[in-house]
């Protein structure tokens, strides 16, 4: 057998009958960032650790920059503070948009059961038009132009200071800025009207959304303000239970309390879960000690949207999926597309702020602590960087908790249950295989979370194998 | 006639490189109509069957991204050698080994231990780590070997031509392709990228002071630093008169300083180097002690002159190879 796939694979175990006995979601790989940080100037590691991920690698910065603040005891500045969630905002609406037109898209536009040619970013364009695939493409630059003005290269930005900035905005480029910012609120509406004709009005569709081959019993974990709105930037990190009943509202400094990250042999990503209930392993049964993270945790864990288009369309959500917490899997990619228009509302704001223009970037006032911790909500899920150092500012302890960790539990039952749903026998068809994909791609998966990548998708192996560990189909796709 | 046929892949990386080649946006799609893209792990269908049964050298050019630092990835590199008549390194991890690379100051137990073991969220009463072949449940499950150390591609296979950045800049890829497409390729083991310095297509440049002399070095959080003057000139470290042109000064842009992504200048071998040498034509100091009063402020020489280049520089790797 070879192994050609990147990053992850999962492997099906069928019984003798043929039937799934197990499912494993395997990370292939480890680069070992919380070592050869140390030693750096601390100061660095905003520009260091978004290599952990080019997909995502604005969260990293901005949650590294936040770790500094926390070290150095300072606040931003007024202006810091927007800047940066200008940065961030604009990552968001990107990010979340393009999964949506191109693996949602794959799956929903095209059709679950289409064939694998078929899904991809071609088809979906064929599907929709290339009017609607080249504003994709246009809200794409113009949100990354956004993050190459502030942070240089948006697939490694190198901005941010403790207490501030690198770069102020000036009056003029404000304009484009919130030009692009309502263009970018114009098309989340009109995604999320999409999302209604294609999978809300298409009845196979919906049951497919609340088929319990699809429906995990999790806790959520995610960022909330004061008043338990969502938010990505900042706030306490706010668990419910899998029936929507808070189970905990910590600070980010308490993280150890509650993050335990259990170890297996059979994967290299470390498998987080609620220490104070304890390992319970791959399950969600009564008991369970796994939570999730990502849009769909977001919205369950918050009692609100932050801006109103984004509200009103959390309100329909929870009404279709009949209340909260929804449980659905599928549900994130609706999830995604409601963050966006909050991302893309609060772009809006933020680009008509008085104080956006202001020269006032950077608080000097440094104070060098021991212990920095900055957290924020990546678009798949929260993200902890946790750094101390010594008197001279140089980094002696790392560690990092990243979106797909917390997840990675969850994904392999997601799997599991999706294949015991649909794969009956040795003889697979295409179709019912992109079936138990697809409970994989809804988390968006980011290994390490150093390997899902735009346009597509992580790309997975999948081996099925019978009862005796003989491999009897392999399937490679993106 | 056939469409040349392409493919693009990624080895060990933080997916930046693939995103570098979706930022050339519409370019993309016209020059998708133009090759057979027979690889794309990252955005499309993934037939390395298909891979395996071409011919040796069919494919015209394959662009690798990311380093290379378990047994999968020296698998793929070189399957993809065996395909492809021109291998492009694409971005600093391919050319250089990347920030990654760092992680040859640490030893792969070290990396295991805190991982697995120390840090202060692991849970790990039965004191697991991850095995090449485990049994769970009475069924085999594999990963592939995690090497002790980080190489750059050229150290596993045959590389012909170098493309530097963290991640390269959409034009450069451009550049590249219709390079490649086009039949206008410079000499075998070229960098396909500008040959002189940074420093050269700096803003800052022109007011730099004919004599720069700095009596102190102040990293980057400690001062607010002028958008307008040369860093150096300001006592900040820049990489910019050891570092490759070609990244559009996107740093400097934003008021950061070069940190060396696009690796030495032309004939080169060791940016590092050629840096301290030219520290050492700035420093104001007369005296021993006031010479390793300025050294001593330069914290982490290793983390800020080989960020991107640790694999390929004459350190390589901190403990020697068995």
């Amino acid at each position: 057998m070879t192994r050609l796939e990147g990053h992850g694979k999962i492997e099906i175990f069928l019984d003798d009958k043929g039937n799934v006995d197990d499912a494993y979601w395997q990370v292939t790989e480890l680069r070992g960032f919380e070592r050869f940080c140390l030693g750096r100037p601390v100061e660095e590691l905003p520009r260091i650790m978004p290599n952990i991920c080019g997909v995502c690698p604005s969260p990293h910065n901005i949650a590294s920059v936040k770790a500094l603040d926390d070290l150095y005891e300072v606040e931003p500045t007024p202006t810091a503070k927007l800047i940066r969630q200008l940065h961030y905002n604009a990552f968001m609406v990107e990010d979340h948009l393009l999964h949506f037109f191109i693996l949602a898209g794959a799956d929903f536009v095209i059709g679950p059961s289409a064939e694998p040619a078929e899904r991809n970013i071609l088809g979906v364009v064929a599907k929709v038009g290339m009017e609607i695939g080249g504003k994709v493409i246009e809200v794409r630059k113009r949100c990354r132009e956004i993050i190459r003005y502030l942070a240089s290269k948006p697939p490694h930005p190198e901005g941010g200071l403790p207490g501030g900035v690198s770069k102020g905005v000036t009056e003029e480029d404000r304009k484009w800025i919130r030009a692009t910012a309502d263009l970018c609120v114009e098309f989340c509406q009109f995604a999320l009207e999409l999302f209604k004709q294609i999978v809300l009005e298409n009845k196979e569709y919906l049951n497919l959304v609340l088929n319990d081959a699809y429906k995990l019993n999790t806790y959520y974990m995610g960022l909330v303000d004061e008043n338990n709105r969502l938010n990505f930037y900042e706030g306490k990190c706010r668990v419910v239970d899998p029936k929507g009943k808070e189970y905990a509202l910590f600070d980010c400094h308490d993280y150890v309390d509650y993050i335990g990250e259990w170890v297996e042999p059979w994967t290299y990503i470390r498998l987080t879960h609620l220490k104070q209930i304890g390992w319970n392993g791959l399950n969600d049964n009564e008991g369970t000690s796994l939570y999730r993270v990502g849009p769909l945790a977001r919205l369950n864990v918050a009692d609100s949207m932050y801006t109103p288009l984004a509200q009103r369309e959390y309100e329909a959500m929870f009404d279709t999926l009949g209340g909260k917490p929804s449980n659905h899997t599928l549900a994130y990619h609706w999830a995604r597309l409601i963050e966006a228009l909050q991302a893309a509302e609060h772009l809006q704001r933020i680009a008509s702020d008085p104080l956006l223009t202001s020269k006032d970037i950077r608080n000097m006032a440094l104070k060098l602590g021991k212990v920095g911790i900055g957290c924020v909500e990546a678009a798949r899920g929260t993200l902890i960087h946790h750094y101390e150092a010594d008197s001279d500012g140089r980094t002696t302890k790392v560690n990092l908790i990243v979106a797909t960790q917390h997840n990675a539990a969850p994904i392999c039952l997601s799997v599991k249950k999706a294949a015991t749903e649909f794969i009956k026998g040795p003889e697979v068809k295409e179709g019912l295989l992109n079936m138990v994909e697809m409970a994989f791609r809804a988390y968006d998966p980011c290994l390490g979370c150093a390997t899902h990548a735009l346009p597509g998708q992580m790309p997975l192996e999948v081996n099925i194998r019978d009862h005796s560990g003989a491999l009897i189909r392999t399937i490679q796709r993106p | 006639m056939s469409k040349p046929k392409i493919a693009i892949c990624w080895l060990g990386s933080c997916g930046g490189c693939d995103e570098a080649v979706v930022d050339m946006n519409e370019v993309l799609l016209r020059v998708a109509g133009t090759v057979d893209i027979v690889l794309w792990p990252v955005a499309m269908d993934f037939k390395y069957d298909r891979l395996k049964k071409m011919k040796n050298g069919e494919i015209v050019l394959s662009v690798v991204n990311g380093n290379v630092r378990n047994s999968e990835q020296e698998e793929i590199a070189k399957l993809l050698r065996e395909k492809s008549q021109l291998i492009l390194a694409f971005g600093a991890c391919a050319c250089l080994g990347g920030t990654a690379g760092l992680a040859n100051l640490s030893t792969r137990e070290d990396i295991f231990n805190w991982v697995y073991r120390d840090a202060p969220t692991i849970v790990n009463p039965n004191g697991n780590y991850p095995q090449t072949t485990s049994r769970v449940n009475g069924k085999e499950l594999t990963l592939p070997e995690l090497y002790n150390r980080v190489y750059a591609l050229n150290a596993i296979i045959d590389v012909d031509y170098y493309l530097p950045g963290c991640p390269p800049p959409p034009y450069s890829v451009m550049y590249a392709l219709s390079a490649v497409l086009e039949n206008k390729l410079p000499s075998e083991g070229s960098t396909l990228a500008p040959h002189r310095a940074l420093c050269d297509s700096c803003d800052r440049n022109r007011s730099k002071p004919d004599k720069i002399s700095i009596r102190k070095i102040r990293r980057i959080h400690e001062v607010e630093a002028a958008p307008d003057t040369c860093f150096l000139a300001q006592g900040i470290i820049c990489l910019g008169p050891a570092t490759r042109d070609g990244c559009g000064v996107s740093c400097v842009n934003i008021n950061m300083p070069c940190r060396g992504c696009f690796g030495p200048v032309e004939g080169v071998e060791d940016s590092g180097a050629k840096f301290v040498s030219t520290m050492a034509s700035i420093l104001d100091a007369e005296s021993d002690e006031e010479v390793a009063t300025v050294v001593n402020q330069f914290v982490d020489p290793v983390g800020y002159l080989y960020r991107f280049s640790l694999p390929v520089s004459t350190l390589r790797k901190k403990q020697v190879d068995k």
